[in-house]
């Protein structure tokens, strides 16, 4: 590998993108694919599937056995919320292989004696999430029930292309939560990306079961094809 | 998307940067009970000195004896290993694996 290949790796992971090398095996030929270019690239079916399932692997292309490394970024769980629920995510979550942080600003909920070893930033989340790289890799849950916490950090998570967001609290609680976005601005397409009540219905009851069922609905969003894309 | 090569590789860009001699290893292919996936990366320096993992710990003082004759002769390699049953009955799985290793030079 070129020194310069792999400068390019090192740039583009440290910057979040996902970056493919390709490999031709017999002659030892290598090209770099940067996420920009994937769009044109001719291998773009195979390498976008590659890169939803997060697998490297073998492939045939006229003829040539490539193989096609995908370095993509970790992902990330961003909670709003130190409460209870979120106590039975983060380690699931992690175990997931999820890089997580929790976002509080309410000191009480947010102490390292009910986050053990977790990142736990007790701000508010105008000011916390700028800094956390919120991108197309993170999934997102709001789960403090209290629209001036989770309703600002739904309008960042909107701009931010989160491949997950979810949102805690009934139907009637959402509607009235749809009412508030809308009036802060909220398109109707940013609306619908919120999963809400969260988490797949398998009738959880206790924290660790919600954690599941968020855990469940998360894994799905990052795994499964999205309709029209490769 | 759940691994965790980035040191892994930006050490490996360091170690080159500062003169040392660098091969890179690397999981391409696996069958069977292959404890670590394709795209597994380990990274090795002139010294023997290496970091991360193509296996459960079995193979990597094979790959890195022919990371060396990579990094002397510059010439990329395909290796071929049986996972031990012994290490694989550690895991439950008796019938072993195979993982095929390519380890090039960098720079």
């Amino acid at each position: 590998m070129k020194l310069e290949t792999l400068e390019q790796i090192n740039i583009e992971r440290a910057a979040r993108r996902p970056v493919f090398v390709v490999t031709d095996v017999a002659s030892g030929e290598q090209r770099l694919v940067k996420a920009a270019d994937l769009a044109a690239d001719p291998l773009r079916e195979e390498l976008a599937k590659q890169l939803r399932m997060g697998r490297s692997a073998m492939i045939e292309a006229d003829g040539r056995k490539l193989f096609v490394n995908v370095h993509a970024p970790t992902a990330q769980l961003v909670v709003i919320g130190a409460v209870h629920i979120s106590q039975a995510l983060v380690p699931m979550a992690r175990a997931l292989g999820y890089d997580v942080t929790v976002v509080d600003p309410r000191t009480a909920f947010a102490s390292p004696e009910r986050f053990p070893d977790v990142p736990l930033i007790a701000e508010w989340p105008d000011e916390a999430l700028p800094r956390l790289n919120v991108d197309r890799f993170t999934a997102f849950v709001a789960v403090t029930h209290d629209p001036k916490i989770d309703d600002p950090a739904l309008l960042h998570a909107f701009k931010s292309g989160c491949f997950y967001i979810g949102a805690l609290g009934s139907r009637k609680t959402h509607a009235r939560r749809v009412e508030r976005l809308k009036a802060q601005g909220a398109s109707d397409a940013e609306i619908a990306s919120i999963h809400a009540p969260i988490g797949l219905a398998i009738g959880a009851v206790s924290p660790g079961e919600v954690a599941v069922s968020i855990m469940a609905e998360i894994t799905a969003a990052l795994r499964l094809p999205k309709a029209g894309a490769p | 998307m759940l691994d965790r090569n980035e040191d892994i590789l930006q050490a490996a860009e360091d170690w080159k940067k500062e003169g040392r001699g660098v091969a890179l290893a690397t999981v391409m292919e696996t069958w069977g009970s292959a404890p670590r996936p394709a795209g597994s990366n380990l990274v090795i320096n002139d010294e023997g000195t290496f970091l991360g993992s193509v296996s459960g710990g079995c193979v990597e003082g094979a790959v890195v004896t022919e990371a060396l004759d990579v990094i002397a002769s510059g010439e990329p390699k395909m290796l071929e290993f049986g996972v031990a049953d012994e290490t694989a009955w550690n895991v439950g799985l008796s019938c072993g694996g195979t993982i095929r290793v390519f380890v090039e030079k960098v720079g």
